[in-house]
This record gives structure tokens, C-alpha cells and sequence, in this order.
């Protein structure tokens, strides 16, 4: 066969792409820009019911340093949206986004003028999430997405 | 209209309109919930009055509201309350609109002054005396008064500027 | 040396004016003149911008704090990030569409900012509510007063430094979003409340595991009563912090349980009955400390007394119609919408027009939310939009003490007294 049967028992190829990518996958930290209502849920998506470990995402880093997937939970306003997109500035590549509820996808319910309508207006935006404000399961629904999504990037061979 | 008053509230109407006869300029009820309206230069003596001999300690709100009239067209309304015969009363107090200029009750209630605040951000009525003056909700660089009837809820396009999307190191 | 001009130091980024006065206010806060010394860090002035993104700050809260080595000398608050103009939009709708945007207000406890806006177009537009509506309200207000504090106990107790508070009252919340998934068909945005009464009646599913849970979760609580009440980091953490002086608390406009820690025993459920709060027995916990350990006590206490208040309702309700029966006040039932002519006019002209109050009138009613008294005044022009509402919000009034009670604490103390006054951002921003 390949190269494993020479190496012996106990080794496996894969290419470094696949290898990089599935550990991006399933460690991709949150940060979560919780700004209103959908933080709330947010919480609940990390907290014991839904249980957000399970899919290697429980840390959630406040520091945007730190972290890979940026959740933004509510509505935008035109003052804040400075302040986000400086975190998202702020975060290392490769990074992804998720808007999560009516408000942060599209300005939902809010059609006013303090409000931002919807966060691509100033965010690369990954995955939208439905429901104002959308159920954990919906929120892990979209990580999933982006999971899937990561395991499809090239990672090294781009970068190098 | 005849009034249904409590003795608290009759005592304030009996106080004001013997000592403040030329100021107090009408007192109405609806909905069970008592109006006065008073001559807007004596707004910081007659408040003074109703905390310290009416016992109206406690100011649970200052808001603003616009009439949409070509006369007086803003009106300040003090939402005050009576602890001891937890009684509540509502002081108005008219501006024009090409000068919104108002005497600060900050010095009578500290908690007045963020109330204040957000009636000059939303309504533009500037409030004389105020120790800190300044937009509370909308960042200072906005020039509009957005609960003013003319301005659309949509807002005004470009009013506000949104970030920069290329990054700063770019 | 004097004192440097904090503007000369900073270079905003974005929205230069707004910075620049904020640091000018902070500046002015207490107009006097200082020396500092540079060359010893720890008597060195340093400005910190908290917020709008921290963990501790509850949301989109602003900070900046003027230090001096690990003192706050001075404070000032900036608030409206996150600014969208409910009452703005309360303008443009009638009032029954207007209710969906009231859950988003204080999204700890809808209900409660449900049934506030429903009191006081009721009292505007002298609408009668049947008694089993009214005590399926008071049932909802507090299972909203209990899930609010469960919020406040796990991220206070978690900004003081304990992480596994937030997972286990994260439990018991997840217990109340099923009642209300139950109840109302949402987990917690629920606009539930109607004007003229309730949108539907209490299942027997819910009211079993209303009752289910009103009998466990006191046992829950006193394991944390257990854990917190003499745990000596807890008190160190807390005692002495972040004092409201009982003298000042009227002065600032305090209100809920932050004034009930400072020794006034002021409850709108006490003061002004509404509901049918004048029908059961509970006890308002107050407090004379005025610091972050009595506004712990007085929530904790809050708890008890709310599960006393829903075992009360569960006993005395009665039962019969769940909304009143006037077509001009409120919604017909959908059997009637189904299978009546009038009936699905009147539901067209209750959604189209909505009701309307008289020409001219006005109110103002007020309920004690969990965070303190959340008031709302209408005021009418006869159609069926409001000419004006305005929302007294408690925690844009907490927010303005939080500002005068920092000055002169320690920098570390800062989120725990945060945790204590408990603000909601979306409600204190409007």
C-alpha cells in the first residue's frame, strides 16, 4: 500500500491541509460580541443545557487576540459599529463571523436610525443566523456550517 | 372640568396658587394622574418649593415632548413623587422653539441630571445650569434631534458615519 | 507638575468629538487642580477605557475611570451604544405592535416590560382586565423577577470571581424558559400579555410544571444561601463596596433593589397596587447598608418572596375569560376570528387600527420590574399610534448612581459593583 505499511502500525498520512484544517475546526473559539437580547441566548449556548463544549467551541475569549469565530449577538448601532469592527481588526486571520439573530443579519425588528441594517454593511459575514433572537440549537447550527466550511479551506498551501 | 384630588395634591394646588398665583397656569387631570403647568422662568423656584415644603423628595423622571404647535413647542415634564403620602405629580413646562432654553433642577435633584441629558439629545432643549451638558445616547458628532416630529424614523443617510472597512494596517 | 490635558494624550480613532468631550467631561468632574507625581507610578494618573466590548460590563456599557495607583478617582459613564430609538418607534406603530419591542427592552424579564406597557394603555384607555388574566400576569412578572436575578446572581457572582455559580443558575434558568416556552410559545421573548388581558390561558402541562418548579427551586436556593452567605471571600469581595449612602439614594434617583439596600422599602407593588398584588402576601426585603453585600441580600430575598407570591396565585386563581370582551378593546378569541363575521372584522380593525384612546388624554402607569420601577407614559392624540410614550427605565437611573457611587473604590471592585447594580443595557439605552 502507501507509505503507512512501510512506517508500520501506529502511523497515518494525511495531507497538512486536512490536518490543520480539522483542528481549526474543532477549536474555533468564540468571541462573542454579545450586544443585546441575543446574548442572553448566547449564554444559554454555552451554558449546561445546549452545551457548546461539545463541539470544541466552550472557550470564550473576551480578548479578540484569542479567539477565531466572532458572534455577533444583537443589534448594531452606528456607535458601536466602530467598536466591533476594531475587534474584528483586531482578531488574527483565518477568522470567520457569525451574524446571529434578525438584527445583527439585517436590522430585523429595528428599522430605525440608530441602527446599522445588518452587520455586513461593515463585517465579512459567514453565516446568518434566523430568529430574533434564534434558539441555542440554531446558533450551533450555524457553527456547524462554519465547521464544515473550514474543513473545505485551503489553509497552508494558500498561505505559504 | 372638576378635579378629584387627594389632600396631598389639594395641598399642593391651595400652596401654589397662593404663592405662586401668577405662575401656576393650570392644573388637569387624566386618567387619574394630576398635571400642573407652570410659567416656564419659575420652573427651579416652584420645584425648590414642592421639595422642601411639599415633601416631593424623590424626581423619578424629566422628559421632553414636542407639541408640533407653531407656539410653545416643547414641553418639559417632571415626573415627581411623594414618599410619605406616596402621591404623584406631574410639572410641564412649555419652550419655544427657536430658543429651547430652560432652567436646570440638577441643583434641587442630582437625578435630574442625566434626565436632562437625554431630553438636549433627543429634543435639543438646552437646559441652563446643567454642570454637564452633554448628547447622552447619540455620540456628539450627530447634529440632528432625533425624537423631534420632523425627523424620520429612518434617520437621516450619512448622518452617522459607519467604520472604515479596510484595516488600519492596510 | 500640573495636571497633563487628557486631550493632548489621547488620539481617537473614530467619532473625535464624542471622545474628545467625554475626556473634557471627565476632566471637569470635579474641577479641582491636581498634582501628580510622574516619576512614581502608583501616585501616576492613568485614564481606562472600559467597555463598550468587556465581559464584566453586563452588555455595551462605557467606562472611563480616571486612577490613581489602584483608587478611581473619577468617573464618568458612556451609555448609548446601544441607542435605537424605541420611543421614536413607538410613534410609528399602534400600540399592540409597539409590545413586541418592550420584551427587547429589558430582555432579562419581558414579561414584566410586557405587562408595563399593557397597564398603562389599559388605564389610558379604560379597558377592563378579567381577574384569571391578571393573576396569570402576576404569575408571569414573577417567574420574570426570578429569571432576571438568576442572571444577576451568576454573572455577579462569576465577576467575583466563582464560575460555576453561572452553570448552575443557568440550570434553573433553562427551567423558567420552559415554562415560558410553555406559556407563550417563546423561551424568553415572549409577548405574552395582551391589551385587555392575556394571548392564552395557563395549559395544565404549565401550570403542573409551574408548580414543579416552585417547589424545587427552593431547595435550589437554599444550597446558595448556603454557599454565599458566610463564604468569607464573598462578604471581603462585597462588604463596604460600592455604598449608597441612605441619605444620598433619593437624591440620585436609585430605584429597586439598589434603593432597597439603602434603607427606603420603595416597591410599586406596595406603593400604587396594580394587578392584584394588593390580594396577596409578600414582604418588600430592604436593607440599611446601602453596599454590594445588602443588594444581595435584598435580591435574595426577592427570590423567596416571588416564589411565595406565585404560590399564592397558583392557589387563588379563578377561573373564566382571559381577555376582555369588547371588540374595541381587545383581540376576540381565534374561535370567534374562525368562525364569525364579526368576529374576524374585529380582529382585522384591531390590527389595523388598533384601539384608541381619547383625544388628549394621558397616563402614566408604573410596575416594579426586577430592576426597580419601569413606568411608562402615554400620551394620545385620538388615533391609534401614540402621540408620545416615554419609558422610565430603573436601570438608566441605576446607571447614573453607578457613576457617583465608583469614585473613590478600588479599580478591581469595579465589575463586582457593576454585577451589583445590575444594569440592562438595551433598557437603559432606549
Amino acid at each position: 500500500m502507501g507509505i503507512e505499511s512501510a512506517l508500520g502500525e501506529g502511523y497515518l498520512t494525511t495531507r497538512l491541509d486536512k490536518l490543520i484544517n480539522w483542528g481549526r475546526a474543532n477549536a474555533a473559539w468564540p468571541m462573542p460580541m454579545g450586544l443585546a437580547c441575543c446574548a442572553i441566548e448566547m449564554m444559554a449556548f454555552a451554558g449546561p443545557k445546549y452545551d457548546v463544549s461539545r463541539f470544541g467551541s466552550e472557550v470564550f475569549r473576551f480578548s479578540p487576540r484569542q479567539s477565531d469565530v466572532m458572534i455577533v449577538a444583537g443589534w448594531t448601532t452606528y456607535k458601536m459599529s466602530h467598536a466591533i469592527r476594531r475587534i474584528w481588526d483586531q482578531m488574527p486571520d483565518p477568522k470567520w463571523c457569525i451574524a446571529m439573530g434578525a438584527c445583527a443579519s439585517t436590522g430585523g425588528m429595528h428599522r430605525c436610525y440608530g441602527v446599522v441594517q445588518g452587520v455586513d454593511n461593515f463585517l465579512p459575514v459567514d453565516a446568518y443566523v434566523s430568529g430574533c433572537p434564534p434558539r441555542p440549537d440554531a446558533v450551533i447550527h450555524a457553527l456547524m456550517k462554519i465547521q464544515d466550511k473550514i474543513k473545505t479551506e485551503h489553509s497552508v498551501l494558500l498561505d505559504t | 372640568m372638576s378635579l378629584e384630588l387627594n389632600d396631598t395634591l389639594q395641598a399642593v394646588v391651595d400652596g401654589l396658587s397662593s404663592e405662586y398665583s401668577d405662575k401656576l397656569i393650570e392644573v388637569y387631570q387624566s386618567s387619574d394622574d394630576t398635571f400642573v403647568r407652570v410659567e416656564t422662568d419659575s420652573i427651579v423656584e416652584i420645584c425648590t418649593y414642592l421639595k422642601e415644603k411639599q415633601h416631593f423628595v424623590f424626581l423619578c423622571d424629566v422628559f421632553g415632548n414636542d407639541r408640533y404647535t407653531s407656539d410653545e413647542r416643547f414641553e418639559v415634564v417632571y415626573n415627581l413623587m411623594n414618599l410619605r403620602t406616596q402621591t404623584r405629580l406631574f410639572l410641564k413646562a412649555r419652550v419655544e422653539e427657536e430658543n429651547p432654553v430652560i432652567d436646570s433642577v440638577t441643583s434641587i435633584w442630582k437625578a435630574a441630571g442625566w434626565n436632562e441629558r437625554e431630553v438636549y439629545d433627543m429634543f435639543g432643549i438646552r437646559f441652563e445650569g446643567h454642570p454637564d451638558l452633554r448628547r447622552i445616547f447619540m455620540p456628539e458628532d450627530f447634529e440632528y434631534f432625533p425624537m423631534r416630529k420632523e425627523f424620520p424614523l429612518l434617520g437621516i443617510p450619512g448622518s452617522i458615519e459607519l467604520p472604515n472597512t479596510t484595516p488600519d494596517t492596510e | 507638575m500640573k495636571l497633563q490635558n487628557i486631550n493632548d494624550k489621547v488620539d481617537p480613532q473614530f467619532q473625535e468629538l464624542h471622545q474628545r468631550s467625554i475626556y473634557k467631561s471627565l476632566e471637569d468632574k470635579h474641577t479641582t487642580i491636581e498634582d501628580v507625581d510622574i516619576d512614581d507610578p502608583l501616585n501616576a494618573k492613568m485614564i481606562l477605557n472600559m467597555g463598550p466590548q468587556h465581559p464584566a460590563t453586563h452588555g455595551v456599557l462605557r467606562l472611563v475611570l480616571q486612577l490613581r495607583g489602584e483608587t478611581i478617582e473619577k468617573t464618568k459613564l458612556d451609555i448609548g451604544y446601544l441607542h435605537r430609538g424605541v420611543e421614536k418607534i413607538a410613534e410609528n406603530k399602534t400600540y399592540q405592535e409597539f409590545m413586541p419591542y418592550t420584551d427587547r427592552m429589558d430582555y432579562l424579564s419581558p414579561y414584566s416590560n410586557n405587562v408595563a406597557l399593557c397597564m398603562a394603555v389599559e388605564k389610558i384607555a379604560n379597558v377592563e382586565v378579567p381577574d384569571r388574566a391578571q393573576y396569570i400576569r402576576m404569575i408571569g412578572c414573577e417567574l420574570a423577577r426570578i429569571s432576571s436575578h438568576l442572571l444577576w446572581l451568576g454573572t455577579m457572582v462569576m465577576d467575583a470571581g466563582a464560575i460555576s455559580f453561572f452553570i448552575w443558575t443557568f440550570r434553573e434558568r433553562e427551567k423558567i424558559y420552559d415554562i415560558m416556552d410553555q406559556i407563550a410559545g417563546h423561551r424568553f421573548t415572549v409577548s405574552h400579555s395582551r391589551i385587555g388581558g392575556v394571548a392564552n390561558d395557563l395549559t395544565e402541562d404549565a401550570t403542573a410544571i409551574i408548580k414543579e418548579f416552585v417547589n424545587s427551586f427552593p431547595k435550589e436556593l437554599k444550597d446558595w444561601h448556603g454557599l454565599l452567605d458566610r463564604n468569607r471571600i464573598f462578604i471581603d469581595r462585597n462588604e463596604n463596596v460600592g455604598v449608597l449612602e441612605t441619605k444620598d439614594a433619593l437624591d440620585l434617583g436609585a430605584t429597586g433593589p439598589v434603593l432597597r439596600a439603602s434603607g427606603y422599602a420603595v416597591d410599586q407593588r406596595i406603593i400604587a397596587p396594580y394587578l392584584k398584588y394588593s390580594e396577596v402576601d409578600f414582604e418588600i426585603p430592604t436593607r440599611m447598608e446601602g453596599d454590594n453585600l445588602a443588594r444581595y441580600f435584598v435580591r435574595m430575598e426577592e427570590l423567596h418572596e416571588s416564589i411565595r407570591i406565585i404560590k399564592q396565585c397558583l392557589d387563588k386563581i379563578p377561573t373564566g375569560s382571559i381577555r376582555s370582551n369588547n371588540a374595541k378593546h381587545a383581540y376576540p378569541s381565534k374561535d370567534e376570528v374562525y368562525y364569525s363575521m364579526e368576529g374576524m372584522i374585529h380582529d382585522f380593525m384591531m390590527t389595523d387600527t388598533g384601539i384608541c384612546p381619547p383625544e388628549g388624554a394621558e397616563c402614566y402607569h408604573a410596575v416594579e420590574s426586577p430592576k426597580g420601577e419601569l413606568g411608562y407614559y402615554i400620551q394620545s392624540d385620538g388615533t391609534g399610534h401614540p402621540w408620545r410614550i416615554k419609558i422610565n427605565t430603573p436601570s438608566f437611573r441605576n446607571l447614573q448612581v453607578l457613576e457617583n457611587i465608583l469614585d473613590g473604590e478600588m479599580v478591581a471592585d469595579t465589575v463586582v459593583v457593576i454585577g451589583g447594580v445590575d444594569p440592562v443595557m438595551g433598557e437603559a439605552d432606549k
